[in-house]
């Protein structure tokens, strides 16, 4: 059964993270809650915190605000700034593997190197997202009508990917072979890297706001739909020409985020009542790990370990789920 | 009373202010931000320029027009609202309204369409009023060069006729007459530098389609005799009367020169079927010549008004209230646009009629 630690906030939850041993809520106020050996609520932002994400090595949290700052925070609270883009609001955010920090806001990128150097990348139009490629080296922006994919380190002109449209959120597939985006239509857009392939994945009744590969990259899990819809990324064509998995099928709520173990074929699968489950992609299989609350789900994390997921809705609700067998 | 169904209400109100440049625009931002009307606004601007104000919910958006890939040639939002307002959002509570400013040369469409197009933005919040300041001294002229002034005035909810001060009363009863002519539903207020009881133009309930569908503009305009005939004008009066009858065009020939009218029908209870089937097949066709679109409508064995609302080619509804005891249960309906064929739009109305 699992068991649920509940962390009531009072702001919306715009994402959760595991860090060193405390679990962050970092929340739209512009504070950070940090739960574990103690209960804490840090102020990072003047105004709104708009974005965050944990970096890869489970140390940091960085986060972008409506103050125009980019700052990172541990595990003993410790507040480091990265970057301060006065009047901007930061809303869009990645990390590297090796810690290089991307942020965007309008139409202009930057990339903070570990070692200090900030590096800008201007664009024509709205930038949506920004991903780095799997081993850090090229940074995607996903923009209107298309993505551009820039080498960090190196100062040549972008590769260019068309695609009518807004694109927002972006993400490589974990062997680094596509790239997918989220766009302003109710729609899916990818590339295949090798060819430039385009691969439309459509039919969701809402806009995709969250999208996750699995642990090995066979699937990509995604929101906007009554189920988590599940794209598969095996064999040489991708999804296309494929039917997806369709895990937590619901007659009532759409499903607002979705995350994928770090390990095992589970994604758990956050809604727009508040409720979560977790499906299993071999069989279907469901376990309620949340019975449905007052407001959408706004962020899933699991622990990199796979036993905890943290959870955060719209209106405040958080708290952490410690899954036992 | 506002049009909006019950249950919206948690919604956030946006008001729209758009105006040529020049206009006033930002005198009347400056005093929203200063005057003591015990509402929080966060406000989303062009450019920071001569607001005088720092507030910490001030935000600068460069505008983004998206196209949508719904094959619809009118459908673009701003992008950049979507994402301020998706933004505004994870701090709920810390404001009461949102104050967009346009540029003065924007087509008030994209934002006006974010409004209905974008399910997230539709979700949080609700498009309250479009507000458009006109300068008195040179609307006439900008009316004469650009299609974007008249775009602005058929938009509006709320017009603010300023600088006042600046023109004659001969020049400022033409600047009124030719807006009414452009859109008789708007409330006009005569401003100097934007000096106005803010609760005109804030909170308006926005589309208040029952004062808006009340307003009788034939009626007004008949009691000023001489008056220029609004290009919707088909009241009975005798040396007025064109209508349908476009051989009795008589008077004030520079209509002819400017393309935007209104078009306001009414009919008996209708079959909510064949009027669903009638108004998206007249947005779909002329829905790049549709400015803006209202009505209350009365459907047959129905004890609610149904309220529609569109821009373009985009038409939304929604049960609002149930018809009073002894009021009168008529569906009205107002188009503004360019190139309207009012005879067919008026028979196509009444052959929805149950």
């Amino acid at each position: 059964m699992p068991v649920i630690a509940p962390f009531d906030c009072d702001a919306f939850v715009v994402a959760a993270a595991f860090i060193g041993d405390k679990t962050a809520f970092a929340l739209g106020d512009g504070t950070v809650r940090l739960v574990g050996a103690g209960d804490e609520t840090i102020r990072l932002h003047k105004g709104a915190l708009l974005a965050a994400c944990p970096a890869p090595d489970g140390r940091l949290i960085v986060t972008g605000g409506d103050d125009g700052r980019v700052l990172t925070l541990d595990a003993s609270g410790e507040i480091a700034e990265i970057a301060e883009k006065p009047r901007k609001w930061i809303d869009i955010l990645a990390v590297a593997p090796q810690g290089a920090i991307a942020y965007a806001s309008g139409r202009t990128a930057w990339v903070k190197q570990a070692n200090g150097t900030e590096k800008e990348f201007a664009i024509s139009r709205a930038i949506g997202g920004i991903a780095f490629a799997p081993k850090g080296l090229r940074l995607a922006i996903a923009r209107y009508d298309g993505a551009s994919l820039y080498w960090v380190n190196v100062d040549a002109p972008p590769q260019e990917l068309a695609w009518k449209g807004a694109h927002a959120a972006i993400a490589f597939s974990p062997d680094g072979k596509y790239l997918v985006t989220t766009m302003q239509e109710n729609a899916l857009h990818g590339w295949r890297l090798a060819d430039q392939q385009d691969m439309r994945m459509t039919g969701y009744p809402a806009k995709v706001k969250s999208m996750h590969f699995s642990a090995k990259g066979k699937y990509l899990a995604t929101s906007g739909a009554n189920a988590a819809i599940l794209w598969p990324f095996f064999g040489k064509t991708g999804p296309m020409g494929q039917q997806p998995l369709q895990l937590g099928a619901r007659s009532d709520a759409l499903v607002s985020v979705v995350a994928c173990h770090p390990s095992e074929d589970v994604v758990a699968i956050g809604y727009q009542d508040g409720m979560v489950l977790a499906a299993r992609f071999q069989d279907g299989a469901e376990v309620l790990l949340k019975r449905p609350g007052n407001a959408p789900i706004s962020t899933l994390a699991w622990h990199t370990a796979g036993g905890r997921l943290a959870y955060g809705s719209e209106e405040g609700e958080a708290g952490i789920i410690t899954l036992t067998d | 009373m506002s049009a909006t169904p019950a249950g919206t209400d948690a919604k956030i109100p946006v008001t729209v202010l758009t105006g040529y440049l020049g206009a006033g625009k930002t005198t009347l931002m400056n005093r929203i931000l200063t005057e003591n009307h015990g509402t929080r606004y966060a406000v989303i601007v062009n450019e920071f320029g001569e607001i005088g104000i720092d507030n910490d919910l001030l935000v600068e958006s460069d505008e983004e027009i998206f196209e949508m890939n719904n094959g619809c040639i009118c459908c673009t939002v701003r992008g950049d609202l979507i994402r301020t307002v998706e933004n505004l959002m994870k701090r709920k509570g810390t404001f009461d309204a949102i104050l967009v400013e346009t540029t003065g040369v924007a087509d008030p469409a994209p934002v006006a369409q974010t409004f209905f197009m974008d399910e997230d933005v539709r979700d949080k919040a609700r498009l309250d009023a479009v507000v458009t300041v006109v300068d008195c001294r040179h609307v006439l002229k900008r009316l004469e060069d650009t299609t974007e002034a008249e775009d602005q005035i058929a938009f509006a909810d709320v017009i603010l006729l300023n600088k006042t001060d600046l023109v004659t009363a001969e020049e400022l009863k033409a600047v009124e007459e030719r807006i009414h002519s452009i859109n008789p539903y708007a409330v006009l207020h005569r401003t100097e530098r934007c000096a106005i009881d803010l609760a005109n133009v804030l909170n308006r309930g926005a589309f208040d389609l029952d004062r808006i569908l009340s307003l009788d503009p034939q009626f007004l305009e008949a009691h000023d005799h001489d008056h220029e005939c609004g290009p919707d004008c088909d009241h009975d009066h005798h040396h007025h009367h064109h209508g349908h009858d476009h051989h009795d065009h008589d008077h004030g020939h520079h209509h002819d020169t400017h393309s935007v009218r209104s078009i306001s029908l009414t009919a008996k209870d209708l079959d909510p079927q064949v009027f669903f089937r009638w108004i998206s097949e007249v947005t779909q066709i002329q829905g790049p010549n549709i400015l803006r679109l209202k009505g209350i409508m009365a459907f047959k064995d129905d004890p609610q008004r149904y309220v529609v609302q569109g821009v373009h080619m985009i038409i939304e509804g929604d049960h609002q209230r149930d018809w009073k005891a002894g009021e009168e249960r008529l569906s009205r309906l107002v188009f503004i646009g360019r190139d309207l064929d009012e005879a067919a739009l008026r028979t196509g109305l009444k052959a929805c009629e149950a």
